[in-house]
């Protein structure tokens, strides 16, 4: 046991070092990069897309994040924001491909560049969809909130089902039958320089790479967005609201930062999922996905980036990857395809359970941020006791006369 | 420099305050006392913008403050200690004391006032980097006491800073106010323990259920025989 014991801990130190995490991370970014490639140089289409799903969930990951990890808002209707930044893009792209034809600027060949010019204001429709519904629940904490923004997922998923204003098509999904997602600018040079042999550079692995750069970008933006003025606002809002008010925290206005910012994240996956898969339709943005983003969030730590992108990969590859393992000779003798498939069809179940035991055990997350994991879970026994122990008193004494007006 | 006018403040159809006028000079140290229930805190909460009155003005430097949202009332140097200290409990005393000055811009002017603050609270500086949530009352206390100082405050209003105190933390505290004070900070005072709060201020206010019924100068009201006998006990 301490012989094992010993060895995690040297692994562990190893990490901890310099060089040692320059070594991961070189280690995770060569893995991120070329494991699609290895896997389309094999033929493995299927792989390249889960990678980049994997992508996109962590973009929604990394949006809900700012509103549940930093505001402290639970919002169980994010995926809306996804819906909103799909459908905008779609349709703003039919509107503008419309436009340049009529101008004249697409000619014999076309070539889309409608991904490209709208990515700039992707965030745009999610972000005022978030202030639309932060507006309202301004007032609402807990389960309240959590409550309306439930209702206001399904309301957005229902009103794209039934055709609200023409422009979504229904259940039967964009592009509607005349309209066209032309493929995105630069996808076919890629396609006609960088293969050689068997080896196709895809669509998929092109989205990918795109996926895999819009990631970076949220990261860069939202470590900044923690460490600035706002992240403090986020932090002491969510700590004490009356406090925050009182030292000048403008509670209204931080909270729709905090609605905005996340729900621009969601609309800028949207709007990618959008063109990279060609086809969007009400089935996508149902209220089991915004659970999903909310597990990934929870399972990985709450308020943490690297905890909310590891938790993004685990549920979105998980059944993915048990299924291909299951495929693959060198499992089948302890895993069939019927049971790997099983893990899919059951992966709320696992997903639930795993939920309820993580609360139990790490409620702060598997890589928690180190003030969330405070908010939640003391580390160590003698010092829990220690603060339940002064927290008792101090609420006690002011319990003895508090005075209700 | 603080004037409020006849305000009426209800918590949904309970009419809590009925008609409250006070008035607050530069450079004084002004008490609201009364019992449980009398609108006293009510009255500063009001004057911060955490309720907002029905009827009635307030005014703050020839501003009208009033039915403005707390952090307004914040950025205009009115600054509430609330009651129950409300400090940030995962954040350290130094991030507690870094949220005080949030809205101010000038860094040199921040760690000026830090150390001032530190000099007037030697524990704090003790426990710099302790989270919030472990300190002591009293602690918690100067620590809320000092992330109001933090904002320069014009006006500094404290809800109950002696609530829940021991005998000894409560004169430390009052002896602070005190302090302040001779340094020049203008304070509104609301406090349950009338006789350490009139030691203190030099004019005072006694409410009852939601009224003013009785004004005068600290030591007066601390004669008065009124006074004497519903709140400090004496029979």
């Amino acid at each position: 046991m301490t012989a094992i014991k010993n060895g995690i801990q040297s692994v562990t130190g190893f990490f901890s070092t310099r060089p040692g995490k320059i070594a991961f991370y070189v280690v995770l970014a060569l893995f991120t990069l070329l494991m699609p490639v290895y896997f389309q140089s094999v033929g493995n289409a299927f792989m390249v897309r889960i990678f980049a799903l994997v992508g996109i969930y962590v973009l929604l990951a990394l949006g809900l994040n700012i509103v549940v990890g930093y505001a402290g808002l639970l919002n169980l209707g994010y995926i809306a924001f996804y819906a909103v930044g799909a459908y905008a893009g779609m349709n703003l792209g039919f509107l503008m491909q419309e436009l340049l034809m009529g101008l004249g600027f697409l000619g014999e060949k076309p070539e889309n560049w409608s991904y490209w010019a709208l990515l700039p204001f992707a965030a745009v429709p999610g972000a005022v969809a978030g202030i639309m519904i932060g507006g309202p629940v301004l007032r609402l904490r807990g389960d309240y909130l959590a409550i309306v923004t439930l209702g206001f997922g399904e309301i957005v998923r229902i009103a794209i089902t039934n055709n609200i204003g023409g422009i979504t098509n229904g259940a039967s999904g964009l592009p509607a039958i005349g309209q066209r997602v032309a493929p995105v600018a630069g996808q076919e040079w890629a396609r006609l320089n960088l293969s050689s042999g068997n080896f196709i550079f895809s669509k998929d692995l092109y989205w990918y790479y795109i996926i895999v750069a819009l990631v970076l970008f949220a990261v860069l933006v939202i470590t900044r967005l923690d460490n600035s003025r706002l992240g403090r606002a986020w932090v002491a809002m969510r700590e004490d609201e009356v406090a925050a008010a009182s030292v000048g925290v403008n509670i209204l206005t931080t909270k729709l930062w905090a609605f905005a910012l996340g729900a621009a994240w969601g609309g800028i996956a949207g709007h990618t999922y959008a063109y990279w898969v060609g086809f969007i339709s009400p089935e996508s943005f149902n209220f089991m996905e915004s659970v999903l983003v909310v597990c990934m969030v929870v399972l990985g730590g709450m308020g943490s980036i690297p905890g909310t992108i590891l938790g993004a990969v685990i549920i979105t590859a998980a059944p993915e990857v048990i299924r291909a393992m299951a495929a693959s000779p060198a499992f089948s003798g302890i895993l069939t395809a019927e049971q790997a498939s099983l893990v899919g069809d059951y992966r709320f179940l696992i997903f639930g359970g795993l939920m309820v035991v993580m609360m139990a055990i790490r409620p702060q997350g598997i890589l928690p941020s180190k003030r969330r994991a405070r908010e939640l879970h003391p580390v160590d026994e003698k010092v829990l006791a220690q603060e339940n122990q002064q927290l008792w008193e101090a609420e006690h004494k002011h319990n003895t006369d508090s005075d209700i007006l | 420099m603080l004037k409020v006018n006849d305000i009426h403040t209800f918590y949904g159809k309970i009419e809590a305050l009925k008609g409250i006028s006070i008035e607050v000079q530069e450079g004084e140290i002004v008490t609201l006392i009364g019992a449980n229930g009398a609108g006293k805190s009510t009255t500063l909460k009001t004057i911060s913008g955490q309720l907002a009155p029905l009827h009635g003005s307030i005014e703050f430097l020839g501003e009208a403050i009033s039915g403005m949202p707390s952090h307004a009332v914040t950025a205009k140097h009115v600054i509430q200690v609330p009651e129950g200290r409300r400090i940030f409990p995962q954040m350290s005393v130094r991030e507690n004391l870094d949220m005080g000055a949030f809205l101010r811009n000038d860094k040199e002017g921040i760690a000026e006032d830090l150390e001032k603050v530190l000099d007037l609270f030697p524990r704090l500086r003790e426990r710099l980097a302790q989270k919030g949530g472990t300190l002591s009352g009293g602690e918690q206390q100067m620590l809320a006491i000092a992330r109001g100082m933090m904002a320069r405050p014009k006006l500094l209003m404290l809800d109950e800073p002696s609530m829940g105190l021991a005998p000894v933390i409560v004169d430390v505290i009052f002896e602070t106010i005190k302090r302040l004070n001779e340094a020049g900070t203008t304070i509104l005072l609301v406090e349950q323990n009338a006789a350490m709060a009139l030691q203190v201020a030099h004019r005072g206010y006694v409410l009852e259920t939601g009224s003013v019924v009785l004004q005068g100068g600290g030591t007066e009201l601390l004669r008065n025989e009124q006074v004497r006998k519903t709140y400090l006990g004496e029979v």
